[in-house]
């Protein structure tokens, strides 16, 4: 009788996904090399987004690079604003004053609630838990309207400048942040009763997308994703800027070092952030919120029309082929963005354009592991981990 | 709290030919390009500095400040121990682009490396994945050389099949 072996087919399948896919949130593509349900390959492919804000930062004068840095982090373009902004400031060697550094702060924790609010709820809907996305949204839309009442924009707020703010807040700010967060911790509770002790959930994420702490530190993640794997690490605590020294804030960390654990230290930033924002407006001065110097910031309109001096600041500051001039010098300053440490490096050869400026973004650095994340996993787990990293195609491209 | 001074020591005990820039407080190490790995493996590696973390690597181009050698490659570290950045440049001429890949001393320079390379040329030696990352594959030029042009060199009507 013949001998009856058959050969079992055990190829490895290749999988596109993306960059067209709702769970990629923006345009990357993976390609996954399957063995069945296990991924044994992940192969990021990016750049669909890239579009040369590094370059253009060697064109364009300092404050009109405002502008472009909104389009990175599209989720907190305010937090990009305020990052940028600080590194010229410093690179120049002035200091805002107190009451634009206590708007700074407060416009910067509420992007870290509105950015953290984006990603729960599109990651809980690419998990399945659909009903999560609706609260969130909701949140957001109420943060985008005290947003807009303040920039003008919802989404391109281009609100600092060097040197201060595009303009002192409205009147009932104080009043309209105080509603939201009398309301926030309500939605955030139900959220919690959404999903924290969830079966699902928990199944879906915990032991998912493993990170040690020693990878952690090796890749160089930052974030919420470097404090889920168990490292304390936060620009706003290592290297204070603006008035968080002066802030009683925790930095949650949880060892654990999956999906489920990278979940949690953000829920429990939400909390802190309502804390950082609390303290602000208890103590939110009065004053002006630009430098005194005009040779940096825009003077008042009225001094404009009306003085010599204020024509020829606004002159200085508005027309092409001016500016003001920095020293010649190269610094690096990081603030921490909601996805983790954002960078830039600026070198400059004391005119009024960078000579080079580097934008270090924490989603690159973050999404770099992601080979080494879900290597192993099931490829339902890919969705899972990608919404874990909260990748903003925007900031990852540049 | 580690000073830059002690740091400035311990460099310079090692390294003789490293030289050192402040500016804003900040400290930058310049290191010949033979001795870059070198310095890296013992900053990372030294008990008392531990700047286990590399948190960027990129490049700038002198050409406009009509420096030699034309690029540095910038490397910023951090210190968990010691709550301290430093910044590592190292001079690379136009005719020799090869660095020292540090890889081998940290993952997280896989990306931000192939990033390096495409945008200014330089062959990281020992990068076990050198290919471009951002721009397609096809992609000619390193764009942020500053002899490239800003609005491109019409590579996007050869990619998209306008010419």
């Amino acid at each position: 009788m013949a001998d009856l072996s058959y050969d079992l087919k055990t190829d490895q399948m290749v999988l596109n996904f993306g960059p067209q896919h709702p769970a990629t949130h923006g345009t990357l593509r993976l390609v996954l090399e399957l063995d069945g349900e296990v991924v044994k390959k992940a192969e990021p492919h990016i750049g669909y987004l890239h579009s040369g804000f590094e370059k253009l930062g060697e064109y364009k004068t300092y404050n009109q690079w405002i502008t472009l840095s909104d389009r990175m982090n599209y989720l907190s373009p305010l937090a990009n604003n305020i990052g940028f902004a600080l590194a010229v400031e410093k690179l120049i060697g002035i200091d805002v004053p107190e009451r634009a550094k206590y708007i700074r702060v407060i416009l910067a924790e509420l992007s870290r609630i509105a950015d953290h609010m984006v990603w729960l709820g599109t990651h809980a809907l690419d998990i399945g838990a659909f009903t999560a996305f609706l609260y969130a949204f909701e949140v957001r839309e109420h943060l985008y309207n005290i947003f807009e009442h303040v920039t003008g924009a919802r989404l391109t707020t281009s609100y600092t400048r060097i040197g201060g703010l595009f303009r002192d807040v409205p009147h009932d700010f104080e009043e309209l942040v105080r509603a939201f967060l009398k309301y926030f911790p309500g939605v955030l509770k139900e959220l919690h009763g959404l999903l924290t002790r969830n079966r699902i959930w928990m199944d879906r994420t915990r032991g998912v997308g493993y990170l040690s702490k020693e990878d952690a530190i090796n890749w160089g993640v930052t974030g919420p994703v470097l404090r889920g794997s168990g490292v304390a690490y936060d620009v706003r605590r290592n290297f204070p800027y603006l008035i968080y020294d002066r802030l009683d804030f925790e930095i949650p960390v949880c060892d654990e070092g999956d999906v489920y654990s990278r979940y949690l230290v953000r829920m429990e930033e939400l909390v802190q952030s309502m804390k950082i924002v609390e303290q602000c407006l208890a103590d939110f001065p009065d004053g002006p919120v630009n430098y005194f110097d005009h040779k940096y910031t825009l003077p008042e309109k009225e001094a404009v029309y009306d003085t010599i001096e204020g024509l020829i600041h606004h002159f200085k500051n508005i027309m092409p082929g001016h500016g003001f001039e920095v020293p010649e010098g190269e610094i690096y300053v990081a603030t921490e963005a909601p996805n983790g440490e954002l960078g830039f490096y600026i070198v400059s050869d004391g005119s009024n354009k960078a000579y080079r400026l580097r934008v270090r973004p924490p989603s690159f650095v973050n999404f770099a592991c992601f080979d080494h994340l879900v290597r192993g996993n099931l490829v339902s787990d890919v969705v899972a981990v990608l919404g874990s990293l909260n990748i903003i195609a925007g900031e990852l491209d540049r | 709290m580690l000073e830059n001074k002690t740091i400035i020591e311990a460099v310079q005990d090692k390294f003789p030919d490293a030289t050192f820039e402040e500016f804003r407080e900040q400290l930058a190490i310049r290191i010949p390009r033979d001795h870059l790995f070198d310095l890296m493996k013992f900053l990372k590696e030294d008990k008392t500095l531990a700047f286990d973390y590399l948190t960027d690597v990129t490049g700038v181009d002198y050409l406009k400040m009509e420096r030699d050698p034309r690029f540095d490659v910038v490397y910023h570290l951090y210190s968990f121990k010691n709550n301290v950045r430093v910044r590592v440049k190292c001079g690379i001429a136009e005719t020799d682009m090869d660095v020292p890949s540090m890889v081998p001393l940290w993952k997280a320079a896989t990306w931000l490396e192939r990033e390096a390379f495409e945008m200014f040329g330089f062959q990281f030696k020992g990068h076990p994945d050198l290919r471009r990352l951002l721009l397609p594959d096809v992609f000619e030029g390193f764009p942020l050389r500053k002899d490239y042009p800003l609005r491109g060199r019409g590579e996007r009507d050869v990619i998209l099949n306008l010419k």
